[in-house]
């Protein structure tokens, strides 16, 4: 299931301001992936290339190379539909459809995809549901709306809904930052397992999180307000946070800015 | 995931997709033989061949797209097909009204037309003009705007910085209900009052009553709006410099949003100028210049476009344009200002 | 702007008040407060009496006129107020205003929500804003415009799409046509739509624009379509807006005079076909007859005007019901 992400070249403007500047990076199959970095420094915007939402924001246009194991996502003829199945995205805030129960939350993806029996329909719900350890707080009211649940299960219920339709790669974007701690360490332990599955890049404002979720952290900065923002480094995160090799992110880490 | 059937089934990342240029080339052919089929069948009514042309687009679009690129992708082109189809459907007839209005208004719209009334003219007759009739327009919505300014703005004051309690929810409520009279309504009640039991005679300030009552909660509700803007932090801060609260209200509140109440204020009047059944009923109509609005029938643009209308000549037909053209920019020229006032004025929220 | 109208001793206290000033008037209202709140609060009673004055009025004068019918108020098909001795009913005139506002409602609603989609959703950023504007300058052409155009430029369009009615669905009997201008309730419902549109555009474009970001995102990046999209996410957001907005638009249709007027050639009857021309709407029965009436045909027309005062005050209250409702629910998930 899970492909790798290889990125070269990459730039990304919203009309004609340069956002993100010259990016290349591979991200590893079955493992976490952190982006960190001061606000403005584009790791919100790059992570939204890799699924093509950034193209959805008036004025936003990429380019550049992205490569789905050996599929360039921005090549001639790709369907932004289609990758946007196989690149599934948890956003900062969580927004499952309000007028939708929990069930059909979950379900919504696949409906979009195909018939599904009604059997089947339940076999994947279920299995997503506990696949986002939500299915025991919710087994029993799955018919009850979605925007009913706590701020956390909500959440989940949208890892849930992204995973159903069983992507290659699942983007979270800050999925924590409007989450109590509780309800992020149970976030933080789900990507703990969905990393069996899928590859999983997630953007942090939290380095604490990064360094308790991520096999290998990337470092984003740019150099003033106004100038396009750059990946620094990306390096396995023990590294990145023990002894990283550019000065910059030494400087971020322990404090000294950002 | 051990779902081996699903995976297999999903496609891959590149759909067949149609080229960009396919909407307007398939809008093109529909257009194109839309009109060949109405042409060759002998229909004589654009309406009739805009609909053919018109349900070969979307039928055309969603067969090509239904082959090439799968179910799905066809039905989000019906829907943007649709989407537009609903666009030009509205958009066609409102610019043949803006069109009509002006190409034949310009006809006999000159300086006489305006400076002129109807006095000595007959219906059929070319001639006349419409000079009675915005002296009349003009004095009518003009004391109408008199009644309804003072009473809507003071009723929007008391609503936003008094009003609690019923009372206050009794006036929402009942402002929420005037904002819906028909128009007709408004007229039939100042007839019954002014008329029938106060017996008087149809004249200019009979129909500015009735204006009043459809304008009147307009004003309200855009004072009320405006009023809302204002940060209660301006309030209070004038109140901890000992300014009394009327004072505040007066040399703080209003001052801050006067431009949206201008604004506000501007758009009734211009929705009230081209009301014509409360004239119809209470103002009756003249085809001499009356400006004594408390005495006697008047004219008023609207009403005056529908006698010339009535009278069912081509020179009537004429200066009912005209004067419709007329009416038009007058409520453009209201409303394109009242914009430009609000933008001018607006009070700079953080979006 | 002073308001001194009682005794000028009540000084209005320009700029910061000295000290002693203000714990001379601490406790008692001020003069002034008391005169501005009086004025405001006046203003408030005057629109509350003015409502129940229309309301008592009608009615009173409603009454006078139905307690001389000697025909049934709500079924009779006759209008002879002035007759002896007096018959007359709404039955016709309610027919023609509900049957015409029905076409309107079927017409404009789906082209409203398809233009206020195309602006919000469909249409390219400048084109989408210049269509909103221009849309809303067109809720401001005043009806009688909108009459003159339908009368004498519409009216003779129509022919063709008449005959082809006729031809193809005249069967039915509600497309049946004998020829004669165009001047029926279809033709009228399709000239109230067009006047209802801008409305109805405006409000439901508003809502659209409402939807929160993050839903059509979430939609998006399931893998949806911009359709599926706007059915996943933005419709359901949408819906109760759009039913409100129809509701509006409902009243003004329900309510309207002058375009009515011009285009439908009256008659009290009904008939099958919406392709003949006859039948009659309340608002266009009043301003075509009261001229003529005397003060008993007055009241008969009061007596209508009563009704359709009573519609719209339901049609425009549950409109309103339905947008105090989404408030609740909107914020609830705010």
């Amino acid at each position: 299931m899970a492909k790798r992400i290889d990125v070269s070249g990459l730039n990304a403007y919203y009309g004609s301001f340069l956002a993100i500047e010259d990016i290349s990076m591979t991200v590893e199959p079955r493992s976490v992936t952190a982006f960190i970095g001061p606000s403005g420094c584009g790791k919100s915007t790059f992570l939204r290339t890799l699924n093509r939402m950034h193209e959805v924001t008036p004025g936003g246009r990429v380019d550049g190379k992205v490569m789905l194991d050996d599929e360039n996502l921005y090549g001639a003829g790709i369907d932004p539909v289609a990758v946007r199945r196989e690149v599934g995205m948890v956003f900062q805030r969580p927004n499952p459809f309000p007028t939708m129960s929990v069930y059909d939350n979950v379900a919504a993806g696949l409906r979009l995809n195909g018939k599904y029996k009604k059997s089947q329909l339940d076999d994947i719900v279920e299995k997503s549901l506990k696949g986002a350890n939500l299915w025991n707080e919710v087994k029993d009211r799955l018919n009850k709306p979605g925007s009913g649940l706590s701020g956390g299960q909500q959440q989940r219920l949208c890892i849930a809904r992204a995973i159903a339709v069983e992507p290659n790669v699942l983007l979270m974007d800050e999925p924590c930052s409007a989450l109590d701690p509780i309800s992020t360490l149970a976030i933080e332990d789900l990507i703990g397992e969905l990393k069996e599955q899928f590859t999983i890049v997630i953007v942090t404002h939290n380095m604490q999180q990064a360094a308790r979720v991520s096999d290998r952290t990337a470092f984003f900065n740019l150099a003033a307000v106004g100038q396009p923002g750059k990946l620094i480094e990306i390096d396995d995160t023990e590294r990145i946070f023990s002894n990283p090799s550019v000065q910059a992110t030494e400087d971020y880490i322990s404090g000294r800015f950002g | 995931m051990s779902n081996a059937t699903l995976s297999a089934k999903r496609s891959s990342l590149r759909g067949a997709t149609l080229p960009k240029w396919f909407p307007w080339a398939v809008a093109a052919g529909s257009l194109a033989l839309g009109y060949g089929i109405s042409a060759a069948a002998g229909l004589d009514s654009d309406i009739q061949w805009a609909l053919i042309a018109a349900v070969l687009f979307v039928v055309g679009s969603y067969a090509v797209s239904a082959k090439i690129e799968g179910s799905r992708q066809a039905k989000d082109r019906t829907a943007t097909s649709l989407v537009w189809v609903a666009f030009l459907l509205a958009v066609t007839p409102l610019a043949s009204l803006l069109w009509e209005t002006v190409e034949r208004g310009v006809k006999v719209l000159d300086v006489f037309f305006l400076t002129h009334s109807m006095g000595v003219v007959a219906d059929a007759e070319p001639g006349g003009g419409i000079y009675h009739a915005m002296l009349g327009t003009l004095e009518q919505v003009g004391l109408a705007a008199l009644i309804s300014v003072p009473v809507g703005v003071l009723t929007a004051i008391y609503l936003v910085e008094y009003g609690r309690g019923r009372l206050a929810k009794a006036v929402t409520f009942f402002v929420d209900v005037m904002t819906g009279i028909p128009s007709i309504v408004a007229g039939l009640f100042i007839l019954s009052l002014w008329v029938l039991i106060l017996k008087m005679g149809p004249s200019g300030f009979a129909g500015s009553l009735a204006l009043s009552i459809l304008m009147i909660p307009v004003v309200v509700r855009s004072t009320e709006e405006m009023l809302k803007l204002v940060p209660n932090e301006l309030r209070e801060a004038s109140l901890a410099l000992g300014v009394p609260k009327w004072r505040t209200i007066l040399k703080v509140v209003l001052p801050t949003s006067i431009g949206g109440i201008i604004t506000g204020v501007m758009l009734a009047i211009a929705r009230i100028t081209g009301e014509t059944a409360p004239v119809l009923l209470l103002v009756w109509g003249t085809d001499f210049i009356n400006a004594n609005p408390f005495q006697d029938p008047q004219e008023s643009l609207p009403m005056y476009i529908y006698l010339q209308f009535g009278a069912g000549s081509d020179a009537s037909h004429d200066r009912a344009w005209a004067a419709a053209l007329t009416l038009i920019a007058f409520i453009m020229i209201l409303n394109l200002v009242a914009r430009g006032i609000a933008r001018w004025k607006a009070p700079k929220t953080g979006r | 702007m002073d308001i001194t109208t009682q005794k000028p001793a009540a000084p209005p206290a320009p700029g910061p008040a000295a000290p002693e000033d203000k714990r001379a008037t601490r406790g008692a209202t001020r003069p002034g407060d008391r005169i501005f709140l009086g004025f405001s609060r006046g203003s408030g009673i005057f629109v509350l009496v003015l409502m129940a004055a229309i309301a008592a009025f009608l009615t009173y004068r409603a009454s006078l006129a139905i307690s001389k019918d000697e025909a049934n108020f709500f079924t009779s098909f006759e209008w002879n107020p002035t007759g002896v001795p007096p018959e007359f009913g709404i039955a016709v005139l309610a027919f023609g205003t509900i049957v015409s506002s029905i076409i309107a409602m079927a017409i404009a609603v789906p082209i409203s929500v398809g233009i206020a989609l195309f602006i919000t959703h469909y249409a390219p950023r400048r084109l989408g804003g210049t269509v909103a504007y221009v849309i809303d300058l067109l809720a401001a052409v005043p009806s009688i415009v909108y009459g003159l155009w339908g009368a004498i430029v519409l009216v003779p369009h129509m022919d063709g799409l008449y005959g082809w009615l006729d031809d193809y669905l005249g069967w039915t009997g509600l497309f049946a046509w004998e020829g004669g201008p165009a001047r029926s309730l279809l033709t009228v419902g399709i000239l109230l739509a067009l006047m209802i549109l801008p409305i109805i555009t405006n409000v439901s474009r508003e809502v659209f624009r409402q939807v929160p970001r993050m839903h059509e995102e979430a939609a998006l990046a399931l893998g949806a379509t911009r359709w599926e999209v706007i059915r996943m996410s933005v419709l359901p957001f949408g819906r109760s807006g759009v039913i409100s907005a129809s509701m509006l638009g409902l009243g003004r249709a329900l309510g309207e005079t002058m375009a009515v007027a011009m285009v439908l050639s009256p008659s009290f009857d009904i008939s099958a076909s919406l392709l003949d021309a006859g039948g009659g709407t309340f608002a266009q029965n009043i301003a075509s007859k009261f001229n003529e009436a005397t003060v008993m045909g007055q009241d008969a027309l009061i007596a209508s005007g009563m009704v359709l005062f009573v519609i719209t005050l339901l049609v425009n209250g549950a409109a309103r019901l339905i947008i105090a409702r989404r408030k609740e629910y909107s914020g609830a998930n705010a």
